[in-house]
């Protein structure tokens, strides 16, 4: 049976165990369920909020794409990425990702091989909002995070 | 026609989130398309002069600027993406 990934992409907020209930309840093959949550934080009390742009059907569509390619290389059961969109208040989430599998280890690669590819590829960007209500600069992408997408290949 | 659309600090430095324009046939890849939009005035410039960071999408697909923009309906022009 082919395994199609749960993507959303939304301005509410998410219930992380209800995404995990989702997608094992009620199936005995899976034996792992990874979960990874990104949470807004504060850089240190600077920082108030966090404006997370996207561009819509793409951001749905990449994100597809991504959970597929996660699906069939680590022969994953499911897979649930949603990623927040509008102004997201520090200690706030952003973006959950849910993986199931048979085992540990292909759930655990599974959420991390898709993190690193949304980080990288699907459209989406972060403005800073500064405490005091300014709005601050663009978040700059990571060289990092090329080469953590990179060691995939 | 063709449907530009803009995303983060492309949007704010062009100063719209999207536009209908008529390519001229001399634009061919999304490298001239970025030239040309650099020619329309100095927010284009401001907002495409660092070529190399721009991103861009053709219907909703990630494209090298060395892509011909064929028969594109959607040409999304934005910076690196940083969400996650």
């Amino acid at each position: 049976m082919t395994i199609i990934p749960t993507i959303r992409v939304q301005r509410e907020d998410f219930d992380l165990q209800a995404e995990v209930d989702r997608l094992s309840k009620g199936k005995p093959d899976i034996g792992a369920v990874v979960t990874f949550s990104g949470l807004c934080r504060d850089e240190g009390g600077t920082l108030s909020a966090l404006e997370l742009e996207h561009y819509p059907g793409m951001a749905e569509a990449e994100m597809t794409r991504i959970g597929e390619l996660a699906i069939e290389r680590f022969g994953l059961k499911g897979l649930t990425a949603i990623h927040r969109y509008g102004k997201i208040v520090a200690g706030e989430n952003i973006v959950l990702v849910v993986a199931a599998a048979p085992h540990r280890q292909a759930a655990f690669d599974g959420a991390n091989f898709v993190m690193d590819f949304l980080k990288t590829s699907a459209p989406f960007w972060k403005k800073e909002h500064h405490k005091g209500g300014h709005a601050g600069d663009w978040i700059a992408a990571k060289d990092a995070d090329d080469t953590a997408r990179d060691r995939w290949k | 026609m063709t449907r530009l659309v803009y995303f983060a600090w492309v949007r704010e430095r062009i100063g719209k989130g999207e536009e209908e324009i008529d390519l001229p046939a001399s634009v061919v890849s999304v490298a001239d398309l970025l030239n040309h939009l650099k020619g329309l005035g100095e927010e284009y410039e401001m907002a495409l002069q660092y070529h190399d960071v721009i991103r861009v999408a053709i219907d909703q697909e990630h494209v090298e600027h060395d892509e011909p923009i064929g028969g594109a309906r959607e040409i999304g022009i934005f910076p690196p993406m940083t969400g996650g």
